[in-house]
């Protein structure tokens, strides 16, 4: 019984990360109704710029502010400078592009950094007065920095001008125009904060599988069967797909088929959903009248 | 009479297919200037020509001096233009209140929001009732008032309305008209009125256009244009 409660917990811990990366997807989703395949590398890639940061001397979470804004900055000049070209292109062209993305993150990390597995430090003390023999104190902390995370961003989203800008821009382009909302600047925001979202996945995951640069290939797949299952417009339903997939995941591969299936367990998720509920649990139906 | 809208040698254009073949148009401060025309003569696309929105122009468009046309949509709004779109434009997800909040963006300074708010509702006490529903699930006409309300909400200087009557019901349309009235006359704003309804257009402008195949055929004063002979047959169905 202890042991599937440990389990079940240390499931909601990765779920947090899958959460959060699920997140940075539907960010993107939302405004573009693309899918980034390159989240995840772009993550790892913000991993490795936290890392050389430590290296340098910078205190965690001095290291921390200074790759969430620089992870913000890179993922808006690619919307800058890659997408943005490619708004009139079809769907397949910019899917291609995402792909190029990955490939070129994933080597650029490998060619600097190096492919040795490296490890990454937790800023949460492993005697903590909150962790336990249930929890370890890194897990307690992940959930709730992605728990914070999320509250920011529905914060943002909800009570700010800007966040209602960026709402608005999302679903009728032209309105916002005629408001005077920049709908390219949004974007490239949306961008922005997805890659700041991803960079916090990254820098909560490494200390559990290490940095290199295959870090964030499974944790992509899991947050994007998250991110299917909660409804790939909603956020909050992205968030709850996230906790779902992770301590699915544990528990399917403690019990059922083992760690080294688990994997296939997300992709399972993944064509259950399609067939079964493509919206997914909170995907939102627009009502409309006309 | 001061301009506020000075449109000279217009042309506009979606991808080659030519819409406006040198229009010259010209809204007088605190008027009503109603558009008339039918089907496809460039009504909606001198709008979105005004606004820089999904067309390529050429030609000159001045507001109070300041050219429009090397800006884009956005600037164009934030320089006091507010455009009530042909379809509405509603942001269907979106409450009712927060759709009004999003027409106050193009403003600079925040203050006298919630006094701009009181003022749509004011005009449109509908909108106050639904003002935390989704948008989405307004009616047509509460979808027009809201989009009036949501120009309106930018304090604009000057107001471009898309065949506000289009798919509404008479005595709608009616109230509607009547409201345009009032905001025309209490806030100060210039209004450019594109109607396929001529009748209803020229009951509430001081000034007419008729557009034909992207020309203008005939201009005048509203009394001038209910007694042509051919705006008579062809718009009044008289």
């Amino acid at each position: 019984m202890n042991e599937l409660l440990h389990q079940t917990l240390s499931g909601l811990a990765t779920g947090g990360i899958y959460a959060s990366v699920a997140l940075a997807l539907v960010m993107i989703y939302q405004a573009t109704h693309h899918i980034n395949f390159a989240q995840g590398e772009m993550a790892m890639f913000s991993t490795f710029l936290a890392w050389m940061l430590l290296q340098a001397g910078l205190p965690y979470w001095g290291a921390f502010a200074l790759t969430v804004v620089l992870s913000f900055v890179l993922a808006a000049a690619i919307e800058f400078a890659v997408i943005r070209p490619m708004h009139k292109a079809p769907e397949l062209s910019v899917v291609v592009v995402f792909i190029g993305l990955l490939v070129i993150f994933h080597s650029l990390a490998g060619w600097i950094f190096g492919y040795t597995i490296k490890t990454f430090p937790s800023p949460f003390a492993a005697n903590a007065w909150y962790g336990s023999q249930l929890m370890s104190a890194h897990e307690v902390g992940a959930i709730f920095v992605a728990l914070v995370m999320v509250a920011l961003l529905f914060s943002f989203f909800r009570f700010t001008p800007l966040g209602l800008a960026m709402r608005a821009s999302a679903q009728n382009a032209n309105s916002s125009r005629l408001v005077g909302i920049s709908v390219g600047r949004m974007l490239m925001l949306g961008w922005g904060l997805a890659g700041a979202i991803g960079a916090v996945a990254g820098m909560m995951v490494a200390p559990v599988v290490f940095l290199d640069p295959n870090m964030m290939t499974g944790v992509l797949l899991y947050a994007f069967a998250g991110a299917l299952i909660g409804g790939i417009d909603n956020p909050v339903g992205a968030v709850l797909g996230g906790f779902i997939v992770g301590v699915l995941e544990n528990l399917i591969g403690s019990y059922v088929v083992g760690t080294e299936l688990k994997l296939s367990v997300a992709l399972v998720l993944i064509v259950g959903v399609l067939i079964v509920r493509p919206s997914g649990l909170l995907g939102k139906k627009i009502v409309t009248r006309v | 009479m001061s301009h506020l809208l000075e449109v000279r040698d217009l042309h506009a254009r979606y991808g080659n297919t030519q819409v406006l073949h040198g229009l010259n148009l010209d809204v007088a401060e605190g008027q009503v200037t109603a558009l008339l025309g039918a089907n496809g003569a460039g009504k909606t696309t001198t709008l979105r020509a005004l606004c820089q929105l999904m067309v390529q122009t050429t030609g000159s468009i001045t507001l109070d001096g300041v050219a429009l046309n090397s800006r884009n949509t956005e600037q164009i709004a934030r320089l006091g233009v507010g455009h009530v779109p042909d379809g509405r434009g509603t942001f269907m997800a979106l409450s009712t209140e927060e759709n009004l909040r999003l027409g106050a963006f193009s403003r600079a300074r925040r203050e006298g929001l919630a006094q701009d708010m009181d003022k749509v509702y004011g005009y449109f006490p509908r909108l106050r009732e639904r003002a935390s529903q989704q948008a989405g699930t307004l009616s047509g006409g509460e979808q027009q008032m809201l989009a009036i309300g949501r120009a309106l909400m930018g304090r604009p200087r000057l107001l471009l309305l898309d065949e506000p009557s289009f798919g509404l019901a008479p005595l709608v349309v009616k109230d509607i008209f009547a409201i345009m009235r009032r905001i025309n006359q209490e806030e100060k704003v210039s209004i450019l009125l594109v109607e396929q309804n001529a009748k209803l257009a020229l009951d509430i402008a001081d000034t007419a256009y008729l557009l034909e195949t992207g020309r203008v055929v005939l201009q005048g004063s509203s009394a001038d244009m209910r007694s042509n002979d051919a705006v008579r047959r062809a718009y009044l169905g008289e």
